[in-house]
């Protein structure tokens, strides 16, 4: 479920980017401007208009929330609008519009209150808009992002209690409820809204003016729920390029530059024209093996392939450091996090040996990659390197980055993959159950569906706990999913920027959100 | 041959090339793999959720009935609508049209000047210290690739001088309210332009005024500025014409570089986004209007040539 898909990646232009920051640094590097510290952004403090660069989606770009899909349109759609709830710092879920909800004893209808809370045009938010807006997202005959994840909810069979509480039916029995409400893309809109030219929203921004692919100004909302913003208004750049956002802010046109590289981060490290805010545990970094096929439905290779990485060197050189190991585990920092199951080593005796007892000593595997996100194919050359100092030929293959995540979900054996933050239980029903829609490791294990059904139909949170970690266990133990890092997200900003939150992985609600930071 | 009839027949080879260019586009575009559907998909290839998409956009009809409806639709002057947004692609040409065309405008008013004197003076100091020093600067300018000249100046009047603007972020596409955006971007777009036309005017003025004619004038006791400005530069021109319809085509085109290092919302950044989106309807109304632009430009540049020179070959 991470949402950015079109996150523009190694292409000619990051390329040219990357020539840029090269001899950005060459020049500051002699000469650079780091006499005395810049004043900091002080106290909060309201007024002023921050301008923040972000990569966007062109010309085409629209305002609808529940199309959001791209770093900019996630952070304007919750700058505009707002969620029943959303993921905090550990990427478990805080009340938003919703102030609480309540199951029935077999968790299959759950009523939720809601806060009292008004559109930007003074009318109230009510349980019929919310009604209204997962309807209009689980409409079977579009194809909006969320509408997966709210097929649990059956519909027609929820219902408005009061204006400020709804009733929602579930199709089965489900604890986790609450993370539907706070899905990537579940924005609550006024009821019949269909035109997002001029949007109203509840969210602590309403709208000024629009260029598709050139900006986006906005002004507080004085009446949030939330509180009012600090900032009096905030204007949203496209600037595609990496080079071209740091460059903006280095020349004063703008005062937060969004996603910037490590290698950006260390090049400005003491220019006291930018503040670099790392949010750590942002994304997932791995190689998917597909366990259903050989050769890596053999277990005795899979932990093989397990012991002989040095997580530390992929670190170290595909994120630039910029990082932290992995345990191959997803959720690193998340509520329910396995963290007690020890931290795998670097084991190549054992690993020789489990080889040899599969029978896959001089084994050529085919390693899928693609420039389709940041470090795939450095991260495959590296994991080659390491691969072949136990006897095994991995082939990087380079594929069509536009197609990568559909080739890969259901060809070839092993390939390059990362995720975005999204809570444990999401992670597992998405991906690693036997009917799940985009199973890259191929894992269908019917001990496996039965724990995680178990867990979810438990509302005692000490017993979902044990089964989400006996789940871990198995992944751990024997899936396909080898995960060796976990990368920071970056951004940049000026000195007088402040409020910009580290604890929020991507994904979470205080990532990429303006109205908590102000202008010092 | 007359100029009409010769006019005609250049632009009834112009529609084909046209028609030509929108084929070849929309069949490449086809053999790009993956579709709209599965690049709005991305990293959530759910399939059920790409065959919904496929449907809403109707990319699930045959390749050549999308095509002839696109077709008929172009020969109403529809260009269809973004399957992306949904917008009119027409809209999305407008709206990027503005900063391309100012940058190429202003381009092109500087260049012609510029490279003409430039190549004049270097003709009449032939083989002097004045023709070495231009030429080797010239020479040198072309040599530097365009990006890598970009990031240059980006990086010291932009970042380091500060003295220009680094990137045209902010400006919303008028460029005009914040000149100062377009000094880097234009030195760009002219460096290499101003040598091809430098070079081809300093050669022709040269063969000109070794010519026959010139040296009859001149015995003809015409004064040197007439000579040089009302006999040898007009014969000199005609190439030069030519080479510049060349740059036309180059700036509407292959500003794609400059647009995405300075931040320009132009066609090149549109063309660009559309490619990554795949969306079909979008590439090719920014081809189809390439394709006009180029026909035209180039048209005109051999009408002028005919003009210049009759005698000289032109294109047929």
């Amino acid at each position: 479920m991470n949402p950015f898909v079109r996150t523009p990646t190694v292409s000619r232009r990051a390329l040219l980017g990357g020539a840029v920051a090269l001899s950005t640094a060459a020049l500051t590097g002699c000469g650079g401007r780091s006499g005395a510290p810049a004043p900091g952004p002080g106290s909060p403090r309201r007024g002023g208009r921050l301008r923040a660069a972000f990569a966007g989606g062109g010309a085409n770009e629209t305002l609808d929330p529940h199309l959001a899909n791209l770093f900019n349109e996630a952070s304007r759609a919750k700058a505009v609008f707002d969620k029943l709830a959303d993921y905090g710092g550990d990427v478990s879920i805080v009340p938003r519009l919703a102030s609480g909800w309540e199951p029935n004893a077999d968790l299959t209808r759950w009523r939720v209150t809601l806060r009292e809370a008004t559109f930007h045009d003074g009318s109230p938010v009510r349980a019929r808009d919310v009604l209204y807006s997962y309807a209009r997202i689980a409409d079977p005959k579009r194809a909006f992002r969320a509408r997966a994840s709210l097929a649990l909810i059956d519909l027609p069979a929820s219902r408005a209690v009061t204006d400020r509480q709804v009733e929602f039916a579930l199709v089965r029995p489900y604890a986790e409820f609450p993370n539907l409400l706070a899905t990537f893309g579940a924005y609550v809109v006024p009821e019949g809204s269909e035109n997002f030219d001029r949007p109203i929203g509840s969210g602590p921004f309403r709208f000024d003016s629009f260029q598709p692919g050139r900006s986006l100004l906005l002004s507080r909302y004085d009446d949030h729920w939330d509180g009012t913003p600090y900032l009096d208004e905030l204007e949203y750049l496209t600037a595609n390029e990496e080079s071209a956002r740091i460059n903006a802010l280095l020349g004063g046109q703008v005062e937060y530059a969004h996603d910037v590289t490590p290698t950006t981060a260390r090049t400005y490290e003491r220019d006291d024209r930018v503040r670099v805010t790392r949010m750590p545990n942002s994304t997932m970094q791995g190689f998917t093996m597909k366990v259903d096929r050989p050769p890596f439905d053999n277990r005795d290779l899979r932990e093989a392939m397990f012991l002989l990485t040095d997580r530390q060197q992929l670190v170290d050189t595909v994120l630039s450091g910029a990082g932290q190991i992995g345990n191959d585990l997803y959720g690193k920092g998340y509520q329910y996090y396995a963290d007690d199951i020890p931290q795998r080593t670097p084991d190549l005796d054992r690993a020789r040996f489990l080889i040899d007892r599969a029978g896959a000593r001089g084994l050529t595997v085919k390693l899928d990659t693609a420039a389709v996100a940041s470090g795939f194919v450095e991260a495959a050359s590296t994991f080659a390197e390491q691969a072949s100092t136990v006897g095994l030929t991995v082939v990087p293959t380079t594929g069509n980055k536009d197609t990568y995540w559909k080739d890969i979900l259901d060809g070839g054996v092993l390939a390059c993959y990362r995720s975005g933050a999204m809570p444990i239980e999401t992670h597992i029903s998405q991906r690693l159950l036997t009917n799940s829609t985009t199973n890259a490791t191929g894992w269908a294990r019917p001990d496996f569906d039965a724990r995680y059904v178990r867990a979810i139909s438990s509302a005692d949170e000490g017993t979902r706990r044990q089964a989400y970690g006996q789940m871990q266990r198995m992944l751990h133990a024997e899936g396909g999913f080898l995960i060796w890092g976990f990368a920071d997200f970056l951004v940049a900003s000026a000195p007088r920027v402040g409020g910009v939150a580290a604890d929020a992985p991507a994904n979470t609600l205080d990532w990429a959100r303006f109205d908590k930071v102000w202008l010092g | 041959m007359s100029l009409p009839r010769y006019a005609t027949g250049r632009l009834l080879l112009g529609l084909g090339q046209v028609v030509g260019v929108a084929t070849l586009v929309f069949v490449l575009t086809e053999a790009l793999p993956g579709d709209a559907a599965v690049v709005i998909a991305g990293d959530q290839p759910d399939p059920e959720r790409i065959a919904a998409v496929r449907t809403a956009l109707e990319l699930d009809r045959p390749a050549w009935q999308r095509y002839l409806d696109w077709l008929a639709d172009l020969l109403r002057g529809d260009l269809g609508v973004s399957l992306v947004s949904g917008r009119p692609v027409a809209d999305v040409l407008t709206a990027n049209a503005g900063p391309t065309v100012l940058l190429a405008v202003l381009t092109l008013l500087l260049l012609v000047p510029l490279a003409v004197g430039v190549g004049m003076l270097a003709a009449r100091r032939e083989g002097g210290r004045l023709d070495r020093a231009l030429s080797a600067t010239v020479v040198g300018l072309y040599a530097i690739p365009e990006f890598a000249l970009a990031v240059l100046l980006v990086a010291l009047f932009g970042v380091h001088l500060g003295w220009f603007p680094p990137t045209a972020v902010g400006t919303g596409g008028n460029l005009l309210a914040q000149p100062a955006v377009l000094v880097l971007p234009l030195v760009v777009l002219l460096a290499r332009p101003v040598c091809s036309l430098s070079r081809l005017t300093r050669a022709g003025m040269i063969e000109a005024a070794g010519s026959a004619y010139v040296a009859h004038a001149r015995r003809l006791g015409v004064p040197g500025h007439r000579l040089w400005l009302g006999h040898a530069l007009p014969n000199a021109l005609a190439p030069v014409v030519q080479q510049l319809a060349r740059t036309t085509d180059w700036l509407l085109g292959g500003v794609i570089v400059v647009e995405a290092v300075f931040v320009v919302p132009g066609l090149g950044t549109a063309l660009v986004d559309a490619v990554t989106a795949r969306d079909v309807p979008t590439i090719q109304g920014l081809c189809v209007l390439v394709a006009v632009v180029t026909v035209t430009v180039n048209l005109a540049a051999d009408l002028v040539a005919f003009r210049l020179a009759p005698a000289a070959p032109v294109a047929r």
